[in-house]
């Protein structure tokens, strides 16, 4: 049976695997058709045909994810870190009926690499299909507070 | 007070000096590394070069207006009642509050500066100001107040491409691109009506490293295949383990995979030079040869050109055109990455994405997602490269050698200022734009007065 305190200890588990650098646990959360976006416009609609930071299927984090660990990937020496401090999640949809299960996060963000430290606000949005018992991230949405400013690298997920 | 300034610094209108930092095939670090130099470039070179301020059709209706930096100064475009097009300084005449600080917007009729109402028309001449009498019998009218925003004179639009040259005199537009105006040609070719539109926003992202180091990657061949083997060559191993029974690549292979490819295939692909500084990679082919069709476009290019001309467009694949001092323009995939100088080691990259009016959705998809793997803070390919201008920039504080090398395929007798199609793993097009770099740098100094001292 899949209620709201499913829905929440999900998102921070989510969280905790990426604070704690367990990549393929990571993408295990997500369902084989799912998408992580961070959209480029102040409450964008489409990922397709408007510009967006990163709309990836699970083929592109998993290259993402394979890369961060490569011998000859120079721009994680030394490695980044990340830590996220999250608002207790809003439920915006648990519905087993119609199986719709769909919540919003406040977040702040930081990554780290070497002396650097930078520091990121914005709202998690996921949307969740129940797979068997379980639930899996149908999308991600990662919606910057200042999505139009220039960042430099941010490797890592928010 | 200048001439004071000039005789205690390194650089400082001392044409000699800075000329020296070029050698034949070499480059002192300190065109890199030095402030000094810097503050050079935003005096010297940027006002000397014709740089680009952005695309007709951000003012597609009066009153609309655009703001951008040449070098480090800020200035204004609009789109005047009468459908012109004017490039003023981003400055009220009277306090110097900047008239507009949006990136992109509408004014209505006119320009009102939000500090004390001095207005302007969208032809920048100035409209009123509120207690007019005041300035009666003060001699305001003649000064350079009273003729409203100061205007720079040199603008082109060239197929909808607006670009400045701050100073007065200087090269002409036409001598100043010459034929290195082709790629922007064939990328509008592009539309079957001939038209580019900017849809949105740019993909910005802010580079810890010298505006220049990012030009001269631009046609680095030799990089591709060990910097980004890590990102490219990941997506590669990663599909062919996961691809299974699938027969068609993914779009995002398909950008991708071409970073890996060979010397040999740089070596044949060529590079061509311009005068000035300008050039390109990809002459016979390219990284973008390869993607697939989009169902129904060529159909419409046929239509629209006739059957020789469409596939000549289509068949001309240029990888990166340097257009110097600061865009690159990638006409396969409608990307123009505009290089904006912050300061001697901070670079604020925006990477545009230009529609082809007329086609078919897919190119814009293509073009908005090879913009968001490659031009992006997000970018894996992106992290790949920025590591590497970091490094340099640190790096090149050390003295043991005080050269950048960019000796390969030199050749001793190379003619300057001139066009040529080279083999595509040579370094000769960054000797080209250091080669403008010293002429435009040095071109308005009073090498009269140097010699006196």
């Amino acid at each position: 049976m899949i209620t709201e305190k499913t829905i929440t200890d999900l998102i921070y588990r989510e969280a905790d695997l990426l604070d704690t650098m367990q990549w393929q646990a990571w993408l295990d959360l997500f369902h084989p058709e799912a998408r992580y976006w961070m959209p480029l416009e102040w409450q964008q609609q489409d990922p397709v045909l408007q510009p967006s930071l990163m709309y990836e299927d699970l083929l592109l984090l998993k290259v993402r994810v394979e890369r961060l660990t490569g011998e000859r990937t120079f721009s994680q020496k030394p490695k980044s870190r990340c830590h996220h401090l999250l608002q207790a999640p809003q439920i915006v949809a648990c519905d087993t009926a119609a199986g719709v299960f769909k919540a919003r996060t406040s977040y702040i963000y930081t990554e780290t690499r070497g002396d650097m430290l930078e520091r990121y606000s914005g709202w998690a949005s996921h949307d969740f299909v129940e797979v068997g018992d379980a639930l899996k991230i149908k999308l991600k949405r990662v919606d910057l507070v200042n999505f139009d400013a220039p960042f430099g690298n941010i490797q890592l997920f928010m | 007070m200048r001439e004071a300034r000039d005789a205690m610094t390194k650089y400082g209108r001392k044409a000699h000096a800075i000329t020296a930092l070029v050698r034949e095939a070499e480059v002192h670090r300190d065109v890199y590394v030095d402030p000094e130099i810097f503050e050079l470039e935003m005096e010297h070179l940027f006002p000397n070069s014709w740089v680009y301020v952005g695309h007709a059709s951000q003012l597609s209706k009066p009153g609309d207006f655009i703001t951008a930096n040449i070098g480090r100064q800020p200035v204004l475009a609009s789109r005047h009642t009468d459908g012109s097009i004017h490039v003023f300084y981003n400055r009220c005449p009277h306090k110097g509050v900047k008239i507009a600080s949006e990136p992109c917007g509408n004014t209505g009729k006119f320009f009102r500066c939000p500090y004390h109402a001095w207005s302007f028309k969208t032809d920048g001449s100035l409209l009123a100001i509120p207690l007019k009498k005041g300035y009666e019998g003060t001699g305001f009218g003649d000064t350079q107040a009273n003729g409203g925003l100061s205007k720079v004179k040199n603008v082109v639009i060239y197929r909808d491409f607006i670009f400045a040259r701050l100073n007065d005199n200087g090269v002409s537009f036409e001598d100043y691109f010459g034929e290195s105006l082709s790629t922007i040609d064939n990328m509008a070719d592009r539309s079957p009506e001939g038209k580019l539109a900017v849809m949105a926003t740019p993909i910005r992202y802010m580079h810890t490293c010298n505006w220049k180091m990012l030009v001269e990657n631009q046609t680095d061949t030799c990089h591709p295949m060990v910097a980004h083997e890590s990102s490219a060559g990941t997506a590669v191993k990663v599909w062919k383990r996961e691809q299974g029974d699938s027969t068609e690549t993914p779009m995002a292979v398909q950008l991708y995979g071409p970073f890996m490819s060979p010397y040999e295939f740089y070596e044949q692909s060529g590079i061509r030079i311009w005068p000035n500084g300008h050039g390109h990679t990809g002459v016979a082919n390219s990284i973008h040869s390869n993607y697939s069709d989009v169902t129904g476009y060529l159909d419409q290019m046929v239509a629209a050109y006739g059957e020789t001309r469409a596939h000549e467009i289509l068949g001309e694949v240029r990888h990166n055109t340097v257009y110097f001092p600061n865009i690159m323009v990638k006409g396969a995939v409608q990307i123009l990455r505009n290089f904006i100088p912050i300061a001697v080691d901070k670079t604020l990259v925006e990477s545009w994405v230009y529609r082809l009016v007329g086609a078919p959705d897919k190119l814009y998809e293509r073009a908005l997602m090879y913009n968001r793997f490659i031009n992006a803070p997000t970018s894996i390919v992106g992290h790949d490269d920025m590591e590497m201008y970091e490094r340099a920039q640190e790096g090149l504080k050390s003295n043991g050698n005080q050269w950048v090398n960019l000796r390969r395929l030199y050749e001793s007798n190379e003619e300057q200022d001139v066009t040529a199609v080279i083999n595509g793993t040579s370094e000769r097009q960054m000797r080209n734009q250091f080669h403008a770099w010293a002429k435009f740098m040095t071109m308005d100094m009073d090498k009269h007065a140097e010699a006196a001292e």
